[in-house]
């Protein structure tokens, strides 16, 4: 396949909850979220019990493939930030090492130029993160969780 | 691509619904949300015209339960059928795992058909997928239409490889269910055969 499959251990999971947890405080955001850009949530913090998190990151993604297109079809490398601005809520949008967007909601408690500055420390870590993840996961040898499953599993699973 | 989650003993897949206009991809993400337990289901989100066509993508995340500890989540997709949204298409496939394909079995739809298989193998090329290695899956759809045409000859012209298919009447939800299964089948099949 083109791209190698994306796998997150619990070791990356902890560092990149950590920079999330952070950036909720530092930025006075309402809500910090990380999705790949196939729109898989990767990592969510804040006040995320009222928001729809899985249709935000298929959304967000979608989005973010959609400026990718507009980019390419002006010869841009990429769009990678994107801000939107509404009555109560805004949101930024920023991809971090061309994988995975980092998405920041906040409110008249936060200001943009907080955020874009809190949101340029937090990309540069978790460039560093997914860059050190990614390379774990092309080392060959890793375990899978289907190496030992069956077929049988996976019929069950599919049983009424 | 899909997404190993060992934190939270998640797998995710990424199912597209591919297709000519019209013919049935968001009428198939419709049924399984109505059938769907709300436990096992997200909210379906449809980017679509004024008209209801599809505009961009329809998206439904779904929990089929577990294996080994591993809850497994497919987010299903659908592109937008018409021939000048192609772009978004292209969009929709990357990082797919399987696809299914929705024939429209109408006799005035067969070109149609034909033309959006190529168009999916154009666009899977791109991305450096190809149709012949990825699960993939063929509908039928519109069975109950008396301008039906004969599942044999769709199956001539638009399913060589002999890939697993089903009849199917999408609004009333016949062959749904069995599209999906086989299509997940097939996802959680090839991760297996993946596996180290």
């Amino acid at each position: 396949m083109v791209n190698p499959q994306m796998v997150m251990y619990e070791e990356e999971f902890t560092q990149i909850q950590t920079v999330v947890d952070r950036l909720v405080r530092e930025a006075n955001a309402r809500v910090v979220f990380i999705v790949d850009k196939n729109g898989q949530l990767i990592s969510a913090s804040g006040e995320v019990d009222n928001i729809d998190t899985t249709s935000l990151a298929s959304l967000t993604a979608g989005n973010i493939a959609a400026t990718g297109g507009i980019a390419k079809l002006l010869r841009e490398n990429e769009f990678a930030t994107q801000f939107h601005e509404g009555e109560n809520a805004n949101i930024h949008i920023q991809l971090v090492g061309n994988r995975v967007i980092l998405v920041v909601i906040f409110d008249s408690k936060s200001s943009l130029g907080l955020v874009r500055l809190r949101v340029r420390k937090a990309s540069d870590e978790l460039t560093r993160i997914f860059e050190a993840l990614l390379n774990k996961v092309r080392e060959p040898g890793g375990d899978s969780p289907f190496a030992e499953i069956t077929d049988e599993d996976i019929d069950n699973l599919f049983n009424d | 691509m899909s997404f190993i989650n060992y934190m939270a003993r998640e797998i995710n897949c990424k199912l597209v619904y591919y297709g000519p206009g019209l013919c049935g991809k968001t009428t198939n993400l419709q049924y399984i949300y109505e059938r769907t337990n709300p436990e096992a289901k997200g909210k379906m989100i449809s980017l679509a015209t004024e008209t209801e066509r599809t505009l961009f993508f329809d998206f439904l995340p779904l929990s089929l339960g577990e294996i080994r500890g591993f809850k497994t989540r497919f987010h299903l997709y659908t592109v937008p059928g018409q021939v000048f949204y192609d772009a978004s298409r292209k969009l929709i496939l990357k990082g797919v795992d399987g696809i299914i394909f929705v024939a429209d079995s109408q006799i005035e739809r067969l070109e149609a058909n034909q033309e959006s298989v190529e168009n999916l193998r154009t666009n899977l090329a791109e991305q450096g997928y190809s149709l012949e290695k990825i699960p993939y899956v063929i509908q039928y759809n519109k069975r109950d239409l008396p301008n039906a045409v004969d599942v044999a000859e769709l199956r001539s012209l638009l399913n060589p490889m002999g890939v697993p298919d089903f009849e199917a009447n999408a609004r009333s939800g016949v062959g749904v269910f069995d599209t999906l299964k086989a299509t997940s089948k097939l996802v959680l099949q090839e991760l297996k055969k993946g596996a180290p």
